[in-house]
């Protein structure tokens, strides 16, 4: 082998609804721009077995946004940005398989909209923080409503963020590791 | 010479046939994995099909196999499958945080996160 430094990767996932800012987040943070990869969804795609029905046979392909940052000589850090609908669980499954955690984005305007990725970090006991995205600096809600909203367990952490600003990502994921820190200790 | 994907046409065959139909690869390739060419893999480039070639042409620089499925259009469990073949026949190289991809990062591999994450 002629590696000098072979890095080691690591992996964040960015979920949340539609449009609230996942591929935003990525790229205020990423060293690359951004690439898009795409994953069909019938037969390549392991652990889908509901897919009997004749008229699903077609392949649906679901594109995954993801950026890279260099953290140090020897890690290498991916931020992927899933699809948020509930149809693309399949995909989370294998999007969080060995993952620090992930960041649920928030858009106060449509809470609603990340209730499937909140739920579903949950249920797969993946650490997650719930990152409220602030667009132009203004905040809707405050941080404990939407956490009341979301019925978010209090060891979760909710935080403000502006997907749009390297510093604020970049802090967003620090209370991620953090957490997934405190996550791995307790275990 | 590969059978498959030696011809202009390659791109615009159903992905799966560039894996010969297969959909899972023989390795378990977590789609942050890091690969990167081998010294056979560099001898073994100029005869390498169309594909393998571009594959092994793009990790020559460490890439992720999520990076070599976007660089070459292809599908992500299309790149899993060829990179998993490459891996088998020694010509590239795979890199992943632990030995068990289902395995989250453990306390030591966080703090290095943290510290890479306070410093950017």
């Amino acid at each position: 082998m002629t590696n000098v430094n072979p890095q080691i990767p690591v992996k964040i996932v960015v979920a949340g609804g539609f449009a609230v800012g996942k591929s935003t987040f990525v790229a205020s943070v990423s060293d690359i721009d951004p690439l898009t990869t795409e994953a069909a969804m019938t037969k390549v795609s392991e652990g889908v077995d509901d897919l009997g029905d004749a008229t699903k046979k077609r392949s649906t392909t679901v594109a995954m946004d993801f950026g890279r940052v260099g953290l140090s000589s020897e890690l290498v850090l991916y931020l992927f940005g899933t699809p948020g609908q509930d149809r693309f669980h399949f995909m989370w499954d294998e999007l969080v398989r060995g993952a620090i955690g992930a960041v649920v984005l928030v858009d106060t305007g449509r809470l609603d909209q990340c209730f499937p990725a909140v739920d579903y970090m949950e249920q797969a006991g993946v650490p997650f923080v719930v990152a409220i995205n602030a667009f132009d600096g203004v905040l809707r809600h405050h941080p404990d409503d939407v956490r009341d909203a979301l019925d978010v367990p209090v060891h979760v952490p909710v935080v403000v963020t502006d997907a749009r600003h390297r510093a604020a990502v970049r802090d967003t994921l620090v209370g991620l590791v953090r957490h997934a820190m405190t996550v791995a200790a307790a275990v | 010479m590969s059978d498959h994907a030696s011809g202009e046409t390659a791109f615009r065959v159903r992905p799966y046939l560039l894996t010969g139909g297969r959909t899972r690869s023989t390795v378990d390739l977590p789609m942050e994995a890091l690969v990167r060419t081998t010294p056979e893999g560099h001898a073994a480039l100029a005869a390498a099909g169309l594909e393998r070639h571009r594959i092994m042409s793009l990790c020559v620089d460490q890439q992720s196999v999520a990076e070599v499925s976007a660089h070459l259009k292809i599908h992500l469990q299309v790149a899993r499958v060829l990179v998993g073949d490459l891996i088998d026949e020694g010509l590239v190289a795979v890199q992943t945080a632990n030995n068990q991809p289902s395995q989250r990062p453990d306390l030591q591999l966080l703090e290095r996160v943290l510290d890479g994450l306070q410093a950017l």
